[in-house]
């Protein structure tokens, strides 16, 4: 068990600095010049000069490239280039509210999937399965960006039109209202969870669809197992088979899901904050890219990353703990190469 | 390459109905294939068809803007999409868009899928350190989430459809380099590859005429969904403003576009991202059959 922490921690490390290095390598080798695109081209050559050496552009690409692998080790991103303060506060502001949509869709996202792809598993082959393997198959491939256009088109567009209660005008953009300061602390809640609906929803519904699909495979393979046979033989009830034994086993790779689940999300969460004006690192970032700003933008992706590694390592040890064949199969001496 | 010649190259595939015929008896390839192929005859037949409603004709902007679909002017010119902020024609920006949008999508994913095969035929059938050094870039690339890659992409250069289609491409290899790395294990031990070796065939001849003919089925699903992932990236870089620029149609500008009328004139915002939807889905049917087919074909 150890040790396979330690070799996991080891893959984790290498992947950190390799997605570190990209960062670089994307901003270094590409053709543009971030000096010249922020200055415009009237800037005067003296200026230019000026600039990129206050920026440490001048330097030679391999000092540059250990510098940004410190700088980055240590938390100090260097400044934004537009906002003129350092890109640690700038990210460090976005953090909570990116969390906040992130955490809350992953939790949504889970609990939605299982139960759905529960409910598809033990009903496979009904009506009911049939419609929800459609559905799920629809919304699944939805780009974020569509199914937040279309909720804000019903809920803001079309509840005013049709003359829903004001209850169901859900709120589009930002994360409080206008003057909520000013409100008790009970409205203040109930106004920032209001703004929550929408960006949350977009973000799970597609996460929940996924899920689903990843889970009814998993449970219905599961639930063919001879385990679940001997559980009936047992005189075990329905469900206790079904939550018991099919679901506890059909969990451990629903976990390890996490994987290639968190990149998505922070891809979605990008969209998902611009479009509802939600102020996390994807609208930052947005913003950043937009303003020329780079050291922002390579500071969220490499931070995203280093979100998805940390994710990885988590989904793996709880993988390893709900199942220890998992963690002894990775504790011994695994021949990568052989085979053939 | 087509589906049925990638079944045809396979050394052991029996009397058993080819891949294609088997993926057209799936319900779910039909709708894709139908869905796809609509939107491409729209797009390569749609805007000359539209004539009077041609798409870059600025007539009257104040009185011919944000016309409700369905709507004829005076003249007599439908405008069965309604017509956006400047009176053009939102269905023949939608079928000019449909040009760009697939087109982008279309060579992004060629690129994304010659790099994963590249890679994972070179990492499979070479072994050894350079194969853990194509593993550990995989695994990296994985990690890092792709949309805030492309926006690091596309921060230093002009955007346009060109930087779009590169970097959409370099940030959607992984899958199909995995896959393909797998398949070129399993098939270059195989007799007729050992065969080929005996007789005397170099290795970069082996891997491109023995190995990788019979490596590439699983790499089609990769394929087909790559379009629709690529599609969907595009449309949503240009709906961020950072990927095709207007006054060049695209499904994302459009969309983009569109937003900021979202309250007076939703559809123009919705009909581009109905397509995308559409589109996305219809490839993503393909794929889904697809794999379902292959794994048929596997079982016998």
């Amino acid at each position: 068990m150890r040790a396979a922490l330690l070799r996991r921690l080891a893959v984790a490390a290498v992947t950190v600095l390799l997605v570190v290095t990209a960062t670089f390598a994307a901003v270094h080798l590409m053709p543009g010049d971030p000096v010249r695109l922020y200055l415009g081209p009237t800037a005067s050559p003296a200026v230019v000069a000026a600039t990129r050496h206050a920026l440490g552009l001048d330097r030679p690409l391999p000092v540059q490239y250990l510098e940004w692998l410190e700088r980055f080790v240590r938390g100090r991103w260097g400044e934004s280039i537009a906002q003129q303060r350092p890109v640690a506060r700038v990210l460090g502001d976005a953090l909570g509210p990116t969390l906040v949509l992130v955490g809350g869709s992953l939790l949504l996202t889970y609990l939605g999937g299982i139960l759905v792809g529960a409910y598809q598993a033990a009903r496979r082959r009904s009506r009911a399965d049939a419609a929800l393997t459609g559905v799920t198959a629809v919304v699944y491939a939805l780009p974020s960006y569509v199914v937040a256009l279309g909720l804000v088109a019903v809920f803001a567009y079309g509840a005013a039109l049709w003359h829903w209660p004001r209850a169901l005008r859900l709120p589009a953009f930002g994360e409080a209202g206008l003057g909520a300061d000013l409100l008790p602390p009970a409205a203040r809640l109930a106004d920032r969870l209001r703004h929550l609906v929408l960006p949350l929803t977009t973000l799970a519904l597609v996460g929940i669809a996924g899920t689903a699909r990843f889970v009814r495979g998993a449970m219905v393979e599961a639930l063919r197992q001879p385990f679940v046979r001997a559980a009936r033989a047992r005189g075990l009830s329905g469900s206790r088979v079904l939550f018991g034994h099919a679901l506890r086993n059909a969990l451990v790779p629903v976990v390890t899901l996490l994987g290639l689940q968190l990149p998505a999300l922070f891809s979605g969460v990008v969209f998902v904050e611009v479009i509802f004006a939600w102020p996390g690192m994807g609208r930052v970032a947005v913003q950043a890219v937009l303003a020329r700003d780079y050291p922002v933008v390579m500071a969220v992706t490499a931070v995203f990353a280093c979100l998805v590694v940390a994710g990885n390592l988590l989904a793996d040890l709880l993988a390893a703990l709900a199942d220890p064949r998992r963690a002894a199969a990775a504790a011994a001496p695994a021949d990568r190469d052989g085979g053939g | 390459m087509t589906a049925a010649a990638a079944s045809s190259t396979r050394v052991d595939a029996g009397p058993a109905p080819g891949l294609a015929a088997r993926l057209w008896r799936d319900r779910r390839a039909r709708t894709g294939v139908i869905v796809i192929a609509v939107f491409v005859v729209g797009a390569v037949a749609g805007p000359p068809l539209l004539g009077a409603a041609a798409p870059l004709h600025l007539a009257d902007v104040l009185s011919g803007r944000f016309a409700a679909p369905l709507s004829r002017t005076p003249d007599g010119v439908w405008h069965l999409l309604g017509t956006d902020g400047f009176g053009r024609d939102e269905l023949g920006r939608l079928l000019l868009g449909a040009r760009i949008s697939l087109a982008v999508g279309l060579l992004a994913a060629l690129v994304a899928t010659s790099v994963g095969i590249g890679a994972g035929a070179v990492a499979g059938y070479a072994g050894g350190a350079v194969d853990r050094a194509v593993v550990a870039a995989t695994d990296a690339a994985l990690a890092i989430p792709r949309v805030p890659f492309l926006l690091l992409l596309v921060a230093l250069v002009e955007p346009g459809a060109a930087v779009t289609v590169l970097a959409i491409g370099a940030t959607g290899w992984m899958g199909v380099a995995r896959l393909v790395r797998g398949e070129v294990r399993a098939v270059r031990s195989r007799a007729f590859v050992e065969a080929a070796r005996g007789l005397g065939a170099g290795p970069g001849r082996v891997l491109w005429r023995h190995v990788l003919p019979n490596a590439l089925t699983s790499a089609l699903v990769a394929a087909a969904l790559g379009i629709g992932t690529a599609i969907m990236l595009e449309a949503g870089l240009s709906f961020l403003g950072l990927g095709v620029q207007p006054p060049t149609p695209s499904w994302g500008n459009m969309i983009a576009a569109g937003r900021d009328a979202l309250m007076i004139a939703p559809w123009l915002s919705l009909a581009p991202a109905a397509a995308v939807a559409l589109v996305v889905l219809g490839f993503s049917l393909v794929a889904d059959a697809l794999d379902a087919a292959i794994a048929g074909e596997r079982a016998g």
